[in-house]
């Protein structure tokens, strides 16, 4: 029962499994970066923003902020609804 | 204790109650039990499968372990809890279409189902279910302690008062009410969690006279607490690094994870998960763990660090408030063994009981087999954790730890990897689970990562290695209908 539909919507779920892991690696340098990039000294000369150390407010707080418009824009205009059924096969 | 709290709290519960009922319904109307009891029918939305994930991803570890933590440690757990942030969007994404496919064409109603299908091996359902009953009753037990140790914090009822009362309600509506209902009620929990930290977090910096008020008191603390590498700077980066694997991507692994991946009604409705998912997840994490670092100047020395949320709670909140917000972990709480509960049951019933002791079992019967298990498990939870073991965190990590070194290759590379086959996974399961119990035994304190990295490596290889070695060429792939 292997299909061209299948084919089909099996290279959709590829492309989107591969942005998942694309994603997840830009997320981990983000974060590694900033949190052992600017935390890396003395606590005495972190520069503050909003009240947060630097690193921490990079790494965390526009980290997410980031993260999260990211996926949205991805999924928005990159994902592509398909169907989950096989048609043909109803019980 | 305050009597407004408690009313809050109780309002809560019974809430949480209405919706087991009202589910109920659908469960006694199905005529596929198993569909509807382990699995809703594959009918959850966008936003209830968004927040049924992060509500599972969540447990107990960030709503009672992970503010303590960050108590202690500092903002070097927030920067670590934050790894999480990569579950919102990774899991749904990564498990994805082809996943919701080939469940719905193999009918699978479990993990196991499809790993059933996958590779057509009794073994692999056999050491499949042992993980899940064995890692799984583990993390339970953690969970239970969890809810009952905050119930006797709020109420100050004693803890075996407070272990019958949270046993109880959560085994009344798993018991009647079935997937759909703890799907529900996750949702319900997820609202009051995602509102609750935004709420209490605000209240705390208010208290606390601003952030950079409270960052100046942890300075003149301890420096360390302000720095990523935790209070005695002893967080290396690699050790917190590996908590993207524990806690972040590994989470695919998980059996109560990818359940919930297989119950989506539409791709449109993955979309909207994904995207609620990502940001509740966020928001969540954040909040929570800043919560806890920001309680410690305000509320210095607490000895029972699993107490530093109802404790600030009821310090910077009107009572009724404090209430409504404590609802949030203890909700955390019941929804992951809610779902931990079922699961276990489910690989009884459904992967061993049905597969292989009485495969032409009549619907009535397994419906009262399921019922019957489900109830018989909790009881044996709570005689578990009249005796509760000490930090809770690690024992439940203990037992994510030891499903993710089990199932992650099992499925993800069964899904993309065509020439995997039952040999590799069985030989990725045993190394998995062995060498986790190995490395976390004996080298842990030797190596600078948690103990989990090791063995995901390890299982990688041997599922890679020993289909290459057992497979002539030819696609093992099943992907026709197993009718």
């Amino acid at each position: 029962m292997k299909s061209a539909k299948d084919d089909k919507r099996f290279s959709i779920a590829n492309k989107e499994a591969l942005f998942g892991v694309g994603l997840a690696i830009l997320n981990f340098i983000w974060w590694f970066g900033f949190a052992y990039g600017l935390g890396n000294k003395d606590p005495e000369n972190y520069t503050y923003i909003l009240g947060f150390p630097a690193w921490f407010f990079y790494s965390c707080i526009i980290g997410f902020v980031l993260m999260a418009s990211l996926v949205i824009i991805i999924v928005k205009f990159f994902f592509t609804e398909v169907s989950l059924e096989d048609e043909g096969d109803k019980n | 204790m305050n009597s407004t709290v408690l009313i809050s709290l109780i309002a809560f519960l019974i809430l949480i109650f209405i919706i087991g009922f009202w589910s109920s319904r659908h469960v006694q109307s199905s005529e596929t039990f198993l569909q509807e009891y382990f699995l809703g029918n594959r009918q959850l939305g966008g936003f209830i499968l968004a927040m049924t994930m992060t509500a599972t991803y969540g447990s107990a570890s960030s709503f009672i372990g992970g503010p303590g933590l960050a108590y202690s440690q500092g903002l070097g757990w927030v920067l670590l809890a934050m790894s999480q942030l990569v579950t919102g969007y990774f899991v749904l994404m990564v498990l994805g279409k082809r996943f919701a496919i080939l469940a719905r064409r193999y009918k699978a109603v479990t993990l196991v189902d499809f790993l059933k299908a996958r590779y057509e091996s009794k073994w692999v359902v056999l050491l499949s279910a042992f993980s899940i009953v064995l890692f799984l009753f583990s993390a339970m037990a953690a969970q239970w302690v969890g809810g009952a140790r905050l119930i006797e914090s709020v109420t100050g009822l004693s803890y075996t008062a407070a272990l019958f009362i949270f046993g109880v309600s959560v085994l009344v509506y798993v018991v009647i009410g079935g997937f759909r209902a703890v799907a529900l009620t996750d949702t319900v929990q997820g609202v009051v969690m995602f509102f609750g930290t935004i709420i209490l977090l605000i209240a705390t910096i208010v208290a606390g006279g601003g952030i950079s008020n409270l960052m100046s008191d942890l300075m003149t603390e301890n420096p360390n607490l302000v720095t990523p590498y935790g209070a005695n700077a002893d967080l290396s980066p690699g050790y917190v690094s590996s908590f993207w694997i524990l806690v972040g991507v590994g989470v695919v692994g998980l059996p109560q994870v990818t359940v919930r991946a297989m119950s989506y009604k539409s791709s449109k409705a993955m979309h909207r998960a994904i995207i609620i998912g990502t940001i509740v997840v966020g928001v969540i994490m954040l909040n929570m763990h800043l919560i806890g670092i920001f309680a410690k100047p305000i509320l210095p020395g607490i000895e029972n660090k699993d107490t530093v949320m109802p404790l600030i709670a009821q310090e910077v909140l009107p009572p009724w408030l404090a209430g409504i917000v404590l609802a949030a972990p203890m909700a955390a709480i019941m929804s992951t063994v809610d779902s931990l509960l079922l699961l276990v049951s489910s690989a009884l019933v459904k992967d061993v009981y049905v597969n292989y002791v009485n495969p032409k079992a009549p619907n009535e019967k397994v419906k009262k087999l399921s019922l019957l298990i489900t109830s018989a498990l909790g009881i044996l939870v709570f005689l578990l954790a009249l005796q509760p073991p000490q930090l809770l965190i690690w024992l439940n990590l203990y037992a994510f730890g030891g499903l993710e070194a089990a199932f992650i290759w099992p499925v993800v590379l069964g899904l993309y990897w065509s020439r995997g086959n039952k040999y590799g996974a069985i030989a990725s399961m045993i190394t998995g689970i062995s060498s986790y119990v190995v490395v976390d035994s004996f080298f842990s304190e030797a190596i600078q990562v948690h103990p989990v990295v090791i063995p995901v490596g390890l299982s990688l290889v041997s599922y890679v290695i020993v289909s290459m070695i057992t497979t002539q060429g030819g696609s093992q792939l099943n992907e026709k209908g197993s009718k």
